[in-house]
């Protein structure tokens, strides 16, 4: 089953497309981060999948083919939005009894312990809690209505390194103990190694690179050699070449088996990296072919057949 | 990383029975108990004056009124309380306005404003049914108060009728009466609410929807209402004092000669009777003229409630019906 599904997406602001034929397939048990420059269509692309916009061009659906904000898949996504809005006003009880009045299902319990762990006050309002607290309370709603998708807006940007670490550790434990499938959009690329196990990577209103994170490492490698030779290196597809002195990094497109020219020696990359690589040339792409359950080996293609 | 791909179950899925509507109900009251709470402490405290103040003007009434035409009515009731119940009418007819701004405009506006349309409309329970739910109870609770508020100022103001100091169709007094209160109070809410969702800033949502309440107040009491009905004509110099003037005109030989206000009448009278110090009637009407009236007679005060009731109510539902298809086609 795929979480969200997407088919020749757009949507247009006026005269500017926030989202382009935008095809994608996320499979289900996954924590997948959706990474991208700001304005490159992140939030444009949850908001689809959660029903708040509408596309211009195309479809999207969710939790296998429902269609994006249909009573069937609100019923099982949990959105957290950007800035986790919370009523400022109420206090945390009436939070989670509001939230519980909204959905069919609702697990007080699990709430409440989540609270009383994290030290929120029950009585006290939203509007007084910290940044932190605030995310927190607004991913606990999330999870206590027991969704199968998760779907998170660039959750902790506004959060401190400790409040960071403890949101991600809270998503990852449902991710694990309770199958629940995550999809989340950051700019942050340094937690990523640690938290996703599926890329998307996204520029300009495009899919760049979407794949299973171990795929997409195995099948990518950095070069280091003379930089003089770095031109004349034509073997596999170069995603990005940097120089530094005397030397040249290549990340190409290949794997452990693929031969190293001689003076050349071969590293494996890693997620961050990857990601940083493929974000300074937008014109690159590696996107898998058609999904059938089960993640194929990537397709290849040229930093320059990509239109810009 | 061997996700099967599961096929979809849409019968599963149709069966999915949606969160109960009474759910919405304590939700509604939850968001909006602080704004209802002030509306209803504001209602009850005019409705408290009203009533303190209403006694003593009936007790000035049954006292002194019989007849209603003696010097003692005159003095004692209508000299010491009419100007203040010409006071407290004119301060009324803000009241479905500030209603409708204060607590209309806020429902959907603020949610736009502070992005908690993004927890909102994500809920299981579904954004439209979720609008359509808060404004038909909301709606609902502003039109009961403002019906029981406008039964105790016809109370209030019964006594000014009956001495035949207000006449049915006051322009100041129509709107504040039952069915127009309350129909007044729902459409400046529906505006309110449809304003919010439009600008989505609650501060220039209040502005706006006191403008165009204000708007269509006066175009209804200046050129709308008289239309309701087609007047009657008649020539009769002598009309009850219950009825609404429309207009006036002259007529010599069975054709129209000139209206009752200008400069024609006004030549007319320099022409004919220079020197006539009675009413300008009485001495046209020797000159062979004949003045008509078109009137609405105070009989009808109560068909020109309904009327106004029933294209309030329309126009209200119009209005909600257009934010909830709003809120279902336009977001993020």
């Amino acid at each position: 089953m795929n979480v969200i599904e997407a088919s020749g997406l757009g949507k247009r602001y006026g005269s500017t497309w926030a989202l382009c034929e935008c095809a994608l397939a996320i499979p289900a048990g996954h924590v997948a981060a959706l990474v991208g420059p700001n304005g490159a269509g992140k939030t444009t692309l949850l908001n689809l999948a959660v029903g708040l916009a509408e596309p211009t061009a195309g479809g999207v659906t969710v939790l296998g083919g429902r269609p994006a904000g249909s009573p069937a898949a609100l019923d099982g996504i949990a959105f957290v939005a950007q800035d986790t809005p919370l009523y400022l006003n109420l206090p945390a009880a009436d939070m989670l009894h509001l939230t519980r009045n909204l959905n069919r299902r609702f697990d007080q319990a699990y709430a409440e312990a989540r609270l009383a762990e994290l030290g929120i006050p029950l009585k006290r309002r939203a509007g007084r809690l910290s940044g932190g607290q605030q995310a927190q309370l607004a991913l606990t709603l999330a999870l206590a209505r027991r969704p199968r998708l998760l779907i998170l807006d660039e959750p902790v940007a506004m959060l401190d390194p400790v409040a960071r670490h403890d949101f991600m550790a809270t998503v990852l434990t449902a991710a694990a103990d309770d199958g629940v499938s995550v999809v989340l959009s950051s700019h942050v690329l340094a937690e990523l190694e640690r938290v996703a196990d599926y890329l998307i990577l996204l520029s300009r209103g495009r899919v760049q690179v979407a794949g299973d994170v171990e795929d997409l490492l195995a099948t990518h490698r950095l070069l280091t050699g003379p930089a003089a030779e770095a031109s004349g290196y034509t073997e596999r597809p170069v995603v990005h070449a940097r120089r530094a002195g005397a030397q040249a990094h290549l990340l190409v497109r290949a794997t452990a088996e693929d031969p190293v020219p001689p003076r050349w020696e071969a590293h494996p990359v890693g997620l961050e990296e990857l990601a940083m690589a493929y974000l300074r040339e937008p014109g690159a792409a590696a996107l898998p072919g058609p999904v059938r359950g089960r993640a194929l080996p990537l397709e290849t293609g040229h930093p320059t057949e990509e239109t810009k | 990383m061997t996700a099967l791909t599961m096929p979809a179950r849409p019968g599963h899925d149709a069966r999915l029975r949606p969160v109960p509507w009474r759910r919405m109900a304590w939700v509604t009251w939850r968001q909006h108990r602080a704004t209802l709470g002030a509306v209803a402490g504001f209602l009850g405290a005019c409705a408290v004056y009203l009533w303190l103040t209403g006694l003593q003007i009936h007790h000035a009434y049954a006292a002194d009124c019989h007849p209603a035409s003696s010097i003692a009515c005159t003095i004692n009731f209508t000299g010491r309380y009419a100007t203040t119940a010409n006071v407290v009418s004119s301060f009324l007819q803000a009241v479905p306005a500030l209603i409708g701004a204060f607590l209309g405009a806020p429902v959907l506006a603020r949610e736009m404003e502070t992005g908690t349309f993004r927890y909102a409309w994500t809920q299981g329970f579904g954004r439209w049914r979720w609008t359509l739910a808060k404004l038909v109870l909301l709606a609902i609770a502003v039109t009961a108060a403002a019906g029981a508020f406008s039964v105790l100022f016809s109370w209030y103001n019964q006594p000014f009728f009956a001495a035949g100091y207000a006449v049915p169709f006051d322009t100041r007094l129509f709107g504040l009466r039952v069915v127009a209160f309350a129909a007044w109070t729902l459409a400046a809410f529906a505006i309110g609410v449809l304003a919010g969702m439009l600008i989505r800033r609650v501060v220039p949502a209040i502005a706006a929807t006191l403008a165009v309440y204000a708007g269509l107040a006066f175009a209804a009491a200046l050129w709308l209402r008289e239309h309701y009905m087609t007047p009657l004509t008649t020539s009769s110099p002598s009309l009850p004092g219950s009825a609404w003037i429309i207009s006036q005109w002259y007529t010599k030989g069975g054709k129209f000669a000139f209206p009752d206000r200008g400069t024609q009448i006004l030549n007319a009278l320099s022409r004919l009777c220079p020197s006539s110090n009675g009413p300008p009637a009485q001495c046209l009407s020797q000159h062979g003229y004949t003045e008509w009236t078109s009137y609405q007679p105070g009989s009808r005060f109560w068909p020109f409630q309904w009327i106004e009731g029933g294209w309030l109510l329309a126009l209200s539902v119009l209005l909600i019906a257009a934010t909830i298809w709003l809120v279902r086609r336009r977001a993020a």
